[in-house]
């Protein structure tokens, strides 16, 4: 039987690493974009003001960068370090788009940086910019791969299992790359990017406005940001949505529990908004619904059932019993593998083999199992009900507010030319959110997917490797500290940057003055009309 | 499909790929680590340390992709040796990683503010970050040679004895801190070389060449005295049994014997393959011959010395990855350890599409930022976004 402390502290320092380099990657793909516009607009316009808005936020980009790249280093050797036994169970196919995103993304971008940052004076103005190109298509190819490797997690397809090698092995590439989890965890993370970068941009310009300084760089971002950011916040909700329907085909449980449905409704299924999820009693609390909207959503068909938990936990019992069958058959193979009897019912029950592992969380072989320890088995298929709830809510909630907000700055700055000092608070105010919503999202497809590490397949408990929980706390501890250092040098220099501005010129004071005359409590200054004109 | 390479020859190819990709890895970022471990004692004043960074400054960052791309390479054709391997040498990957996390950062942030302190502490993450991961890499290449104490059960689930080589202790023994200078001695020479090559005319070019100078005599002393070494006190390891080097991959389905000698008896079928040692000794001859007379030839011989020293081992070993010393069946070779067929093909196609495109953009910002880097350059009003 696996350690189960190891486990559990081994998922918290990947929920810890992962979540942290979740911070930047956002910024990393949507600000990479945003500089292509904008080193765009000067290719063509030649208007040394462009050059200038490009460099100072390629400057941002690349305190961002450089600690999203560290980060993500961590994030590719973990799965060897801590997660030993996924990785040789399902490397046969997870390996692969790890690889490739090396390939084909990640040298683009990380050879073409430095050139972005040290050819300013070295290429022309159309070179320069295919430059910042790559290095944006590096990013976001980066995102692709990655997330067709996760895709595979949720929603694994194009494999199988062989028994002599003990492992998950590919059938069928193009289904892995083709993955309808994978695209629409893809479009949607990526749009979430560019919301990201365009509320970034949009909320450094408010507060210049709202000093009145570096006014005409601010304004010309504040158009770029604010048309951008629309299109994104669009479709980062559509495509959410999408995403929400896939997991409605291929991950009922998490999508069960992400709107605390208990029980399966007569179609369409209403829509909770808000209660109290409670997994223990199996019920929500003090729930407020909406009648039909969830059946809508998740089927889009008004006939279309929604599984509720408690029909899907009665569902999976079935299975753990057929994954029983499967262990068993799997280990006669594997003594004899000639057996043509093992091999006909390992055949008719391998798709269930996973759901029989998970009894190994109880007993050392599956075939002793109890029935309790079977309906056990089957209810820790129940994800954190409460958790993925509110973060679902809440991650939908800022969505649908920076579609408002970047709307409103649309509205503003590009029509009216003129953005009203209460928008420009607002905007400053709410700039942190953007972030909250990527770490939410991520909780939701991942905390979402337990009790699996490949849903369906391998039980999250049995993938982690054979350390003592010493080695994973001192490894903690380890990435903690660091990673609490460079948050908070890298807050520091970015706050400096920003106050320095683009003409690096001296540091004003950004502290609590800055912060308190952004938000309105001293007088800001009133941009003029004039300095829009380009 | 039809896949139009059987399983053994795919196997070997990869096993060829995957030394290429630590190749890669070793001459691109073998740079920034051997300038990194050199940047305290050839670089005494700030202007004369921003002069070393920015010689790197473009290009690290590209280098350091060939480190992600071989492990990433590693975890898609040999799930197993990464499994085994990475959670095998935990505590010392993790320092590798938190000197890895700390070289972009320092890169980045120690140009950002103008006090001494600030960019002397910088100084040293650099250091740290060039010379911790050369060593670390040394060392764990000298355990895998020596077996490393793992075991898989019948699911080839893998553990490893006594929490040992998860610890850093059991690492430390003598033959590995061998292993772990040559490793420092071949990179920082190759760092020097590069100094040689992209400095401007001046002090620091010359002590970074006079430093050199004293690795690579040092580089070729230990790499020989490895060699012998392993000819008489290390046992090497030995199938057995029969193998069919196109079989499913399982590890257990072997009998492997440690004896000593074993690592050499390669030599004796293969003659050709005693180019590689060869090469490791002549490459660091000439980049001595280079330093000295402060020319590009220096390059060439430091890069000489590394494929030749990296490929002895992979020849050495060749067909196992990494013995195991408390259950020698366990041990993981290029028969049993791959990906499936298909797999191996499918990045097989990848590689052979994007490896000549890398190489040729990378050529390419090379070319645009060709010539030596200068003070003025390094420090000057233009330097707005140099390091």
């Amino acid at each position: 039987m696996t350690d189960l402390l190891v486990a559990d502290l081994s998922r918290w320092q990947f929920a810890l690493t992962a979540l942290y380099h979740f911070l930047f990657v956002p910024l990393t793909i949507g600000l990479s974009m945003m500089l292509v516009i904008m080193e765009g607009a000067y290719v063509m316009t030649r208007k040394p003001i462009w050059r200038r808005i490009t460099k100072f936020w390629g400057t941002l980009f690349g305190i961002n960068f450089a600690i999203g790249v560290a980060t993500g280093i961590t994030m590719e050797f973990e799965f060897g370090m801590n997660w030993a036994y996924y990785s040789h169970y399902v490397g046969d196919i997870f390996g692969a788009p790890l690889a490739i995103e090396g390939l084909m993304a990640f040298f683009l971008e990380a050879t073409m940086v430095g050139l972005m940052f040290f050819g300013w004076d070295k290429l022309s103005r159309p070179a320069h910019w295919m430059v910042t190109c790559f290095v944006a298509l590096g990013s976001n190819l980066s995102a692709l791969w990655i997330l067709i490797a996760n895709g595979w997690m949720q929603h694994p397809v194009g494999s199988e299992f062989n028994p002599e090698t003990m492992r998950m092995e590919v059938n069928n590439f193009a289904e892995v790359l083709f993955n309808p989890a994978a695209q629409a965890k893809f479009v949607h993370t990526v749009s979430a990017g560019y919301i990201t970068a365009a509320a970034f941009v949009l909320a450094i310009s408010a507060w210049y406005l709202l000093k009145g300084r570096h006014v005409a760089l601010a304004k010309r971002s504040m158009i770029v940001a604010s048309a951008f950011g629309v299109l994104s916040a669009a479709s980062v909700i559509v495509l959410g949505d999408e995403s929400g329907y896939v997991d409605g085909e291929n991950q009922k449980f998490k999508l069960a529990a992400m709107e605390a449905m208990w029980d399966t409704e007569d179609a369409p299924a209403s829509f909770t908004l808000v209660g109290w999820p409670d997994r223990e009693d199996r019920t929500t609390h003090f729930a407020v619904e909406v009648p039909y909207v969830l059946g809508l959503i998740a089927t889009r068909s008004l006939d279309g059932e929604v599984e509720g938990i408690n029909d899907l936990v009665d569902q999976a019992e079935a299975r753990i019993v057929n994954g029983i069958a499967a262990y068993d058959a799997l280990q006669t193979i594997r003594r004899d593998p000639s057996n043509a009897a093992a091999q006909e019912a390992f055949a008719a029950t391998k798709t269930d083999l996973g759901h029989g592992l998970l009894l190994m969380r109880y007993v050392d072989d599956p075939r002793e199992a109890t029935q309790d320890q079977i309906d056990a088995a089957a209810f820790d298929l129940v994800p954190n009900v409460a958790l993925l709830f509110w973060s679902f809510r809440f991650m939908v909630g800022i969505g649908f507010l920076y579609l408002a907000i970047f709307m409103v700055t649309f509205y503003y700055s590009n029509l009216r030319r003129s953005v009203p000092s209460w928008v420009l608070r607002m905007v400053v105010v709410a700039a942190p959110l953007p972030w909250l919503a990527a770490e939410l999202g991520w909780i939701v497809a991942e905390v979402g997917r337990q009790p699996w590490i490949i849903d369906g397949i391998l039980p999250t408990h049995l993938g982690v490797s054979s350390l003592s929980p010493a080695h994973v706390i001192t490894t903690i501890i380890g990435f903690t500290l660091i990673y609490s250092a460079l948050l908070y040098i890298m807050v520091k220099l970015m706050l400096r940057a920003i106050s320095k501005g683009p003409d690096g010129g001296p540091v004003l004071p950004l502290g609590g003055g800055g912060i308190a005359d952004a938000i309105g409590i001293t007088q800001p200054a009133k941009p003029s009309a004039s300095d829009f004109d380009t | 499909m039809e896949i139009p390479f059987d399983y053994e020859t795919l196997k070997v190819i990869w096993w060829g790929l995957l030394g290429v990709l630590l190749l890669g890895f070793a001459l691109t970022d073998g740079y920034d680590l051997g300038v990194a471990t050199l940047l305290p004692f050839v670089a005494k004043k700030d202007e004369e340390r921003r002069l070393v960074i920015n010689s790197i400054g473009p290009m690290w960052e590209g280098h350091q992709v060939w480190f992600i791309l071989a492990g990433g390479a590693i975890f898609a054709a040999w799930p197993i040796v990464y499994a085994v391997s990475f959670s095998g040498f935990y505590i010392a990957m993790f320092l590798v990683l938190a000197a890895l996390i700390l070289r972009p950062v320092a890169f980045k942030y120690r140009s950002k503010r103008p006090e001494t302190g600030w960019r002397s502490r910088w100084d040293l993450a650099l250091f740290i970050g060039g010379f911790v991961p050369a060593l670390i890499f040394g060392v764990a290449v000298g355990n895998t040679i020596q077996g490393v104490p793992f075991a898989l059960d019948d699911t080839l689930r893998m553990t490893y004895e006594g929490g040992v080589v998860g610890g850093l202790f059991g690492l430390l023994n003598p033959f590995a801190l061998l292993a772990g200078l040559v490793s420092v001695m071949m990179l920082v020479t190759h760092g020097a070389s590069w100094l040689t090559v992209k400095l401007e005319l001046g002090p620091v070019r010359d002590r970074a060449a006079r430093f050199g100078m004293v690795t690579a005599i040092l580089s070729l002393a230990l790499f020989a005295i490895g060699g012998i070494w392993l000819a008489i006190g290390i046992d090497g390891y030995r199938i057995t049994s029969e193998i069919d080097p196109g079989m499913l991959p399982n590890p257990l389905r072997k009998e492997v014997v440690a004896e000593s000698g074993a690592w050499l008896s390669n030599y004796g079928k293969y003659p050709w393959m005693i180019l590689a040692p060869g090469l490791g000794l002549i490459g660091s001859a000439v980049a001595f011959v280079g330093l000295r007379a402060k020319t590009s030839l220096a390059m060439v011989g430091s890069s000489v010395a590394i494929v030749g020293i990296i490929s002895t081992v992979g020849v050495s070993m060749f067909p196992f990855i990494l013995p195991s010393s408390i259950d020698p069946a366990s041990s993981l070779t290029v028969w049993d350890s791959s990906s499936s067929h298909l797999t191996l093909f499918v990045m097989l196609v990848c590689t052979v599409i994007f490896i000549p495109l890398i190489i040729f953009y990378t050529a390419w910002v090379y070319k645009v930022l060709w010539g030596r880097v200068t003070t003025e350059e390094a420090t000057g009003a233009d330097g707005r976004h140099a390091y």
